[in-house]
C-alpha cells in the first residue's frame, strides 16, 4: 500500500468507530463499545506507523505527497478538493495523536465503565480523534477549516458530556463559542490569503508566497496571518481566548486528557508550524505569536499556583506549556515546538490520568484542600504523578527537560528582544516546578485524609450521595451524570497499562533530540521545513550548556521551594497569602479575565443584540420587510379574488369570448 | 351542394348550443347544449372528411362521440349527486367556489 492509502486509513478507522458506536449504542451497551473504540484508534495508529515506514522509504526531497479523493468545486479562482497532504509534519502529528489517543481510549474503557452513557462517550471520543486527524492531514484550507470546526463541535459534545450538570453544559457552550470566534478568524484569514495566492492548496499557497504573490500586498499577508493566529489562539487557549480551557475541566477526566495532550489545544501549534512560509514572510504576525505565547506561559503559571482544583492546576499548566510551544513556533523554532508538543502529550496525558485515578479514590472530589497523604495507599498513581511532575518541571533526564530547554535555547539564540522571552521562559519554568510539586505534595504528602486511610484498609471511598465537585449540588447516577462506580489505577489493568506506557514515554522520549547527541526529530521533520530560514539556526554549545544548567537548577529550586512551603512548614503558604494579598487575589481570580471579557465583549454584544431586537427587528424586519411583503400579497390576491364569482355561466361566457377572440385573431392574421 | 352549407348548419347548431349554455340555468339542459356543440363540431369534421376524401375526420368524430359519452356520464352522475343532497338544481345557486 502506498503512503497516502495508509493516511486515508488513519482517517477511516476512527470514523468507522464513531459510526459503529454512534448508531449501535443501544445494542452495544456498556461492554464492547470501549474496546471497539480503542481498537479503531489502535488500528489508526498502526496505519500511521505504516505511513511512516512508507514515507521514510522515499527520497528526502519527495516526501510531500498530496492525495485527492474528489473535487468539490474547481473554478478559476477556487480549487476546493477533498485532499490530504502527507509529509513528515502530518505523519508526526498523526503518530502523536493516534498513539496517545489509543492509550487514553484504553484508560477510558475502565474509567468510564459504570457510566450510563458509555457507548455515546466512545462515539464522541472517536469522533474527536477523527476531527483532529482531519485537521492535521488536511491538504488545503477548506479541509483544515472543516477539521477545525469538527474539533470544536466534538469538544462541545465531550465537555458537556454529563449534560444534566448545569456547570458542564455551560462550560461546553463557552468552549464552543470561543472556538467559533477562532473559526471565524481562520476563515477570514483564509480569504485574505486566497485573495492573492489564488489557491486553497497548502503547497500551492507556499509556492505563491515564494514566487512573490504577496510582495505588493504585504498588508494582506500580515492581516491574514494575524487572523489565522486568532484561530490558533482560540483553539490553543492562548490569552485572551483561554478562558474556556479551565472550564473544560467539567468534562470526564480522560476527555481533559485527550483535549490537553493529543487533540485540540495542539492544533494552534500545528497550524503555525504548517503555515511557516506565510509566517516567515510576515514576521510581524510571527512575533505576535511569540509574544502572546510568552505572556500566556507566565500568566497561566501564576494562576496555577493559586488554584485548588487539581484538574484546573493541570489545565493551567497545559496553557502554560502550550504557551512555550506557541512561543517556539512563533520565534521560528518549529522543531523545538513540535518536540515539546510530543513530550508534553506524554506527560500531560499521564498527569491527567493519574489525577483521574486520584479523583476516583476521592469518590469524585477534585479539591486539593481535601486530599492529602495518598502516597502509601496509591503507590502506582503516586509514581506516575512523580514521573509526570518531573517531566513537566523539566528535571533531567526526563523528556520535558530536553524539549523545554531546546525551545528556550532557540529563543535565546534569536537574540535582541527575544532575550526578554528567554528570561520569562525561565521564570515560567520555575513557576511550573513550584505549582506542579505544590499539587503533588498537597495530594500525596502529609497525614492521610479519610479517603486515603480507608484505601489503606483496602476499601475504595464511596460517596453516599454523588455531588457536583464544583458546586456541591446533589446528583444521581443515571445517564447525564457520572456513573456510580469510581475506578483507580491500582485496581484496573487497562488504566495501569495506559499510564505505565505513558510514564515510560514521558521518561525516555527526550533521547530523541539531545543537543549535540541526537537529532532524530530534526532529521525527520527536515523535508517539511527545508525552506525555513531558521532550520539550521542552532544555539551554540555554551548557550545550550548554560540553558540546561539553568533549567535544571530552576526546576530543582522550584521543587525545593514547594517542598519547604507545603511539606516542611505547612503554615508558610497561608502566611505568604496574607503578605502578598493583592497578588494572591489577582492569581486566584485568574487575573479577572472572565470578568474583563464579560464586561468588554459579552455585555456590549448582549446590549447591542437586545437593542436591535427591540428596535431594528420590530420596525425593519417585522414591520417593513415581513409586514410589507404580506400586505402586498394580500392586496394583490384580493384584487384577483374579485374575478372568481362562482357563476358557472360567467366562466362559460369568458371561455367563449376568449375562444372567439383567438379565432378572430387568426382570421384577421390569415387574411 | 358545396361544403359551405354543411358548415353553416354546423355553425348554427354550435351557436344554439353556446347560447343555451349561457342562458339556461338547469345543469341538465346545459349538458344537452354541450352535446349540441360537440355534434356541431362532428358535423363540420365529417363534412371536411367527405370533401377531402380522407377518413381521418370520421375517426375524429367517433373519438369525439366517445369523449362526449364519458362526459355525459360524469355530468349526469354529478347531477344525481346534487339531487340526492337536496341541493338546488340550478348552476347560479351552486357557487361555493366563489373567491
Amino acid at each position: 500500500m502506498s503512503t497516502t492509502t495508509y493516511a486515508w486509513l488513519v482517517l477511516a478507522f476512527p470514523l468507522a468507530g464513531a459510526i459503529v458506536n454512534g448508531f449501535g449504542y443501544k445494542r452495544l451497551g456498556r461492554g464492547p463499545a470501549g474496546w471497539i473504540a480503542t481498537g479503531a484508534i489502535g488500528a489508526a495508529f498502526l496505519s500511521a506507523l505504516g505511513a511512516l515506514v512508507q514515507l521514510q522509504d522515499r527520497d528526502e526531497h519527495h516526501r510531500q505527497l498530496v492525495s485527492s479523493l474528489w473535487d468539490y468545486a474547481v473554478t478559476g479562482s477556487v480549487d476546493a478538493k477533498l485532499s490530504i497532504l502527507v509529509d513528515p509534519l502530518s505523519v508526526y502529528m498523526m503518530l502523536v495523536v493516534t498513539g496517545v489517543s489509543t492509550l487514553i481510549h484504553l484508560y477510558s474503557v475502565s474509567y468510564m465503565k459504570s457510566d450510563r452513557g458509555n457507548a455515546r462517550y466512545f462515539a464522541y471520543l472517536n469522533f474527536f480523534v477523527f476531527s483532529m486527524l482531519v485537521l492535521v492531514l488536511a491538504g488545503n484550507f477548506l479541509l483544515l477549516i472543516v477539521g477545525w470546526a469538527f474539533v470544536g463541535a466534538a469538544s462541545y459534545l465531550l465537555i458537556s458530556f454529563w449534560y444534566r450538570r448545569g456547570t458542564a453544559t455551560q462550560a461546553g457552550i463557552k468552549a464552543f463559542v470561543i472556538n467559533v470566534v477562532g473559526d471565524v478568524g481562520l476563515v477570514l484569514g483564509t480569504f485574505f490569503i486566497l485573495r492573492y495566492s489564488g489557491t486553497l492548496d497548502f503547497l500551492g499557497t507556499f509556492d505563491a508566497v515564494e514566487r512573490g504573490a504577496f510582495d505588493a500586498h504585504e498588508g494582506a499577508l500580515v492581516a491574514g496571518c494575524l487572523l489565522l493566529l486568532v484561530g490558533a489562539f482560540a483553539k490553543s487557549a492562548q490569552i485572551p481566548f483561554h478562558t474556556w480551557l479551565p472550564d473544560a475541566m467539567e468534562g470526564p477526566t480522560p476527555v481533559s486528557s485527550l483535549i490537553h495532550a493529543a487533540t485540540m489545544v495542539t492544533a494552534g501549534v500545528y497550524l503555525i508550524a504548517r503555515m511557516y512560509p506565510l509566517f516567515e514572510a510576515a514576521p510581524a504576525a510571527a512575533d505576535t505569536a511569540a509574544v502572546v505565547g510568552c505572556v500566556t506561559l507566565l500568566i497561566a503559571g501564576t494562576i496555577a499556583i493559586a488554584q485548588t482544583d487539581i484538574k484546573r492546576v493541570i489545565a493551567y499548566s497545559t496553557m502554560s506549556q502550550i504557551g512555550y510551544m506557541i512561543m517556539a513556533v512563533g520565534a521560528g523554532g518549529y522543531v523545538a515546538g513540535l518536540f515539546h508538543l510530543m513530550t508534553h502529550a506524554f506527560f500531560k496525558a499521564l498527569l491527567f490520568m493519574a489525577a483521574g485515578s486520584l479523583i476516583g479514590a476521592m469518590a469524585g472530589a477534585q479539591s486539593l484542600d481535601r486530599m492529602s497523604g495518598f502516597r502509601k495507599s496509591m503507590p502506582f498513581t503516586f509514581g506516575c504523578f512523580v514521573v509526570g511532575g518531573l517531566a513537566l518541571s523539566g528535571v533531567p533526564p526526563f523528556s520535558g527537560f530536553f524539549s523545554k530547554d531546546e525551545i528556550l535555547a532557540f529563543v535565546g539564540n534569536r537574540g535582541g528582544w527575544f532575550l526578554v522571552l528567554f528570561v520569562v521562559g525561565y521564570v515560567g519554568a520555575f513557576l511550573t516546578a513550584v505549582y506542579t510539586w505544590r499539587m503533588i505534595f498537597r495530594a500525596f504528602w502529609g497525614a492521610p485524609c479519610a479517603e486515603a486511610r480507608e484505601l489503606e484498609h483496602g476499601h475504595l471511598a464511596h460517596a453516599d450521595v454523588p455531588t457536583n465537585p464544583a458546586t456541591g449540588e446533589e446528583e444521581d447516577t443515571e445517564v447525564g451524570f457520572p456513573g456510580p462506580e469510581h475506578t483507580i489505577a491500582e485496581r484496573s489493568l487497562p488504566m495501569k497499562v495506559a499510564m505505565g506506557l505513558l510514564a515510560v514515554g514521558a521518561t525516555v522520549m527526550g533521547v530523541l533530540q539531545i543537543p549535540e547527541v541526537s537529532h532524530v526529530i530534526t532529521n525527520f521533520l527536515e523535508p517539511t521545513f527545508e525552506g525555513s530560514r531558521y532550520l539550521h539556526e542552532e544555539a551554540g554549545t555554551d548557550m545550550v550548556v548554560f540553558g540546561m544548567a539553568l533549567g535544571t537548577v530552576l526546576a530543582l529550586a522550584g521543587i525545593a521551594v514547594a517542598y519547604r512551603v507545603w511539606v516542611q512548614r505547612p503554615g508558610t503558604s497561608a502566611a505568604w497569602r496574607e503578605r502578598l494579598a493583592p497578588a494572591y487575589t489577582l492569581f486566584v481570580n485568574k487575573w479577572w479575565f472572565d470578568e474583563a471579557i464579560e464586561l468588554l465583549v459579552v455585555r456590549p454584544f448582549a446590549a447591542a443584540g437586545n437593542f436591535s431586537r427591540r428596535t431594528f427587528e420590530r420596525v425593519v424586519i417585522d414591520g417593513t420587510l415581513v409586514g410589507g411583503t404580506t400586505s402586498i400579497v394580500r392586496a394583490g390576491s384580493s384584487a384577483v379574488r374579485a374575478i372568481q364569482t362562482g357563476f358557472l355561466r360567467y366562466y362559460a361566457a369568458l371561455l367563449l369570448l376568449g375562444g372567439a377572440a383567438v379565432v378572430l385573431y387568426f382570421l384577421i392574421a390569415a387574411s | 351542394m358545396g361544403v359551405a352549407w354543411y358548415l353553416i348548419v354546423s355553425a348554427l347548431i354550435f351557436c344554439i348550443g353556446a347560447g343555451g349554455i349561457l342562458v339556461r340555468r338547469n345543469p341538465l339542459v346545459i349538458l344537452l347544449c354541450l352535446e349540441l356543440m360537440l355534434n356541431a363540431a362532428n358535423l363540420a369534421l365529417i363534412a371536411f372528411s367527405r370533401m377531402h376524401g380522407n377518413m381521418d375526420g370520421q375517426v375524429f368524430a367517433l373519438i369525439v362521440m366517445v369523449v362526449a359519452a364519458c362526459e355525459v356520464t360524469v355530468g349526469l352522475g354529478l347531477i344525481v349527486a346534487i339531487f340526492r343532497r337536496n341541493l338546488p338544481i340550478d348552476v347560479d345557486e351552486l357557487r361555493e367556489l366563489q373567491g
